[in-house]
């Protein structure tokens, strides 16, 4: 009879441990669940769950394995061999093998709408050398594109469902991740369930993820406190303080690999050359002066962001060091518009309606005015602000940057010639030479050094863009919950994660 | 009445090729080019392109609608380019929610207007009175957001009685449904609760003061009947007029109360839409509730017929 009741009762507290529903609230909906089609940051979120990656990123960034286990360059760094997991399927039971790698990357590069294709440029060819050996021949060293493929151009789908699905795969996405999908009601929740044939099972410890997007960040901690959630993203910096006193929940913060700052039209447009502050880089010096980082990041965002001048945070490995974070210097910042022979410069600073930009933008105002800047706040709703700022129609924009892994992600597309995120429009032979050379470089001394001499250029000298800050990614969850992992690239990696 | 009927759906078919056009012609004066938001953050040129074709930006505008309308009068709305869905299916999944939040927020503005309406022309200048008044004032200058958060405050985080927000389908679980719903239809319905006392209270005091009521009166009726089947009866005819037209703003006016409760409805559907320039998506729902508006205008005249036997003849 006792042994019966054990019995029982074991029963019941596995059932329980086993059919736990984990809900994460989200600051916005996603958009695609196709890993080739995704466009948004949250949408990485959700993958986190859904699709393993060749790669992921240890708290440090450290890039570690996932569906690889290993890689080796050859000698000329133009190929990649990849050595992977054994015994890994997709959620349809298809087996995971370097067939399916070759495809993936194929479906990356040749998908009509494909946003992986630009991440994987230089990759050629792919080979399967055997079944668990999959080689990458590129037409170039290409230094970023290990952490490339700790992101989406990473991730691995099933070949039989995405050839059977085409471009509808991301209504029924089927991946190799943790949890498989289940259904997805637009704007209301994404649904995954355990897959049971996982390859580190023992690492996951629900039956169920639901994500729920849920745009206000009040209601969405108020959903938190009502214990209707267990864990959200994109906590408001103002609630810190209230949720810290609040032994129920813990927060956990970590500086991102994004940025914020204000892009100057240097060269976009013909409209560079109206105002002082495209056409002279001693007028940009002067309002990087005139402006007080630890200041801006105190008021707009509550102290929770780490300031920072260049495209990586000063805690960062990648951080140029010889060119450090000058302090606010009114004298100097008069005297360079004195020699500029603009002392009151005035400038237009287009800005996206979110409250934290708003706030940033009247900080600057402030600020720049005691150095003699008059600028005009020009609030515009994102999608119109993106528009005029790609056709240059702007002075100064304040934007900010989900970040890369890789430092060339954050570098790249923003300071290199005729790049699509170059909305300053900069673009100086010399640093397009350098840049191009840290996408090649080898070592990762190498890269530095040339890193340390872009920023020499970029944030020494031209200033295209006047980085201001790191935000702190700010989650806060239930204090039952463990096991979470704090990783600068925002994500919500569920493996590990456990309801105590 | 079947003439009549038959004369106001014919005119129905211009007004919604008009109405379409206007949608369709609208929507192209959004600043911002949807190509461009809807490649996301890495702005990849091919994916721009891609889109563009994909959308048919890179056609003449009449063109252009010629695609959506030839489309829509095959019952196609087009497909939600950010999340993959046809926008009929779309609608048809957030319109029922839409629809039953405005139909519990009606309810509860009628129960509470008409009531607070009658009551406070009935006792007109008394405490009564004055206090519908100030109920109206309340629920006319109170922002929907700012009561929905303190709704959620109180009954969810502090008294724990209601979930904070989200959505379950009354299939799946009716009694979860009724509390995800009624703060939300409360928040509207306040409002427009308000709006009904005022208009009920004033139509009913000049009805009260007409001939015709005194006449009930001096026949020795009871001053129920002569309250409920003289006087109420004539003063719903602009009651019902508001309410068909409040009835279409609620469907439309839910946006803010949906993103608060994060109501997967309609309002949501199409804010998210318009801000992430999801054309198709945006054009399909302002079309459908254009179209219901219209509908509840129609049956809105009907009603008259049936409510005031002076407009049969």
């Amino acid at each position: 009879m006792m042994r019966l009741w054990l019995a029982f009762a074991l029963s019941v507290a596995a059932s329980a441990a086993a059919g736990q529903t984990l809900r994460i609230g989200l600051a916005e909906d996603p958009d695609i669940l196709d890993p080739t089609l995704a466009r948004t940051f949250v949408g990485r979120i959700v993958f986190a769950g859904l699709c393993d990656k060749l790669f992921d990123l240890d708290e440090r960034l450290n890039i570690v394995p996932m569906l690889a286990t290993s890689y080796s360059w050859s000698a000329d760094h133009k190929a990649l061999t990849l050595k992977l997991r054994q015994g890994v399927t997709f959620h349809d039971g298809e087996k995971f093998d370097a067939a399916a790698v070759k495809y993936n990357i194929e479906r990356h590069k040749t998908m009509p709408g494909s946003n992986r294709r630009g991440e994987l440029a230089p990759v050629e060819s792919v080979d399967v050398v055997d079944p668990l050996t999959a080689r990458l021949n590129l037409s170039a060293p290409f230094a970023p594109l290990l952490a490339q493929l700790t992101d989406r151009a990473g991730m691995m789908v099933s070949p039989k469902a995405a050839k059977a699905a085409g471009e509808k795969f991301g209504a029924q996405p089927v991946c190799s991740g943790p949890f498989r999908f289940v259904e997805r009601i637009a704007q209301d929740r994404i649904v995954l369930e355990r897959y049971p044939g996982y390859w580190n099972k023992a690492a996951v410890h629900f039956d169920r993820i639901v994500y729920l997007p849920i745009v206000d960040a009040t209601v969405r901690l108020a959903n938190l406190r009502a214990g209707q959630l267990d864990f959200i993203e994109r906590m408001a910096a103002s609630d810190v303080p209230s949720m810290k006193s609040d032994a129920r929940f813990k927060i956990a913060k970590v500086v991102e690999i994004g940025y914020q700052g204000i892009t100057i039209n240097v060269g976009k447009s013909d409209e560079a050359k109206k105002t002082a502050l495209g056409r002279d880089a001693r007028v940009r010096e002067a309002f990087e002066l005139s402006l007080d980082r630890q200041g801006i990041v105190d008021v707009a965002m509550d102290g929770e962001a780490q300031v920072g001048n260049q495209w990586v945070a000063p805690t960062s490995s990648w951080y140029a060091k010889n060119v450090p974070m000058p302090k606010r210097d009114l004298a100097k910042a008069k005297q360079l518009l004195a020699a500029a022979g603009a002392p009151n410069p005035t400038l237009t600073l287009m800005t996206p309606t979110t409250s934290d930009a708003q706030k940033i933008a009247q900080v600057v105002q402030a600020m720049a005015k005691e150095a003699g800047f008059e600028v005009k706040i020009q609030s515009t709703e994102f999608a119109t602000s993106l528009n005029l700022a790609d056709k240059g129609q702007f002075e100064a924009y304040v934007l900010a940057w989900s970040g890369r892994a890789d430092p060339d992600g954050n570098l790249f597309s923003f300071h290199a010639c005729k790049q699509p995120l170059n909305y300053a429009g900069y673009c100086d032979a010399h640093t397009d030479e350098l840049i191009k050379a840290s996408r090649s470089a080898a070592s990762t001394a190498e890269r530095q050094k040339l890193f340390e001499q872009i920023a020499a250029e970029v944030v020494g000298k031209a200033r295209p863009i006047v980085y201001l800050f790191h935000r702190h990614w700010l989650w806060a969850h239930t204090a039952k919950l463990s096991g979470f992992r704090v990783v600068p690239d925002g994500m919500v990696r569920v493996q590990g994660l456990k309801l105590n | 009445m079947a003439r009549y009927l038959l004369r106001r759906l014919a005119a129905l078919v211009p007004t919604l090729i008009l109405v379409s056009m206007l949608v369709f012609g609208l929507q192209q004066l959004l600043p911002g080019d949807p190509a461009t938001i809807l490649a996301g953050e890495d702005q990849d040129p091919n994916v721009v392109a891609y889109l563009r074709q994909k959308l048919h930006l890179d056609q003449p505008l009449p063109v252009r609608y010629l695609y959506w309308a030839g489309g829509v009068l095959r019952g196609d709305l087009g497909e939600s380019l950010r999340v993959q869905k046809p926008v009929t299916e779309l609608v048809l999944e957030k319109l029922p929610v839409t629809v039953q939040l405005a139909s519990m927020a009606m309810l509860i503005a009628i129960v509470i207007g008409v009531t607070a309406g009658v009551v406070s022309a009935v006792k007109k200048d008394t405490a009564w009175d004055y206090a519908a008044n100030v109920f109206a004032l309340w629920g006319l200058s109170t922002p929907n957001f700012w009561l929905g958060i303190l709704l959620i405050l109180l009954f969810a985080v502090r008294l724990g009685w209601l979930p904070a927000s989200g959505y379950v389908s009354p299939f799946e679980d009716l009694k979860g449904n009724l509390a995800a719903m009624i703060m939300p239809a409360f928040v509207l319905g306040n409002a427009f609760a308000a709006v009904l006392m005022r208009h009920t209270r004033s139509a009913m005091l000049q009805v009260l003061s007409a001939d015709y009521v005194r006449t009930a009166r001096a026949k020795g009726l009871s001053e129920r009947v002569v309250i409920l089947k003289h006087a109420l009866r004539n003063a719903l005819v602009p009651v019902i007029t508001l309410g068909a037209l409040g009835f279409g703003e609620l469907l439309g006016g839910t946006v803010l109360t949906e993103s608060v409760f994060t109501i997967p409805g309609f309002g949501k559907l199409v804010v998210d839409a318009v801000f992430n320039r999801d054309y198709q998506v945006v054009q399909g729902v302002v079309l459908v509730t254009a179209s219901a508006y219209i509908l509840l205008n129609l049956l809105a005249d009907l009603a008259y017929f049936f409510v005031n036997p002076r407009m049969r003849g």
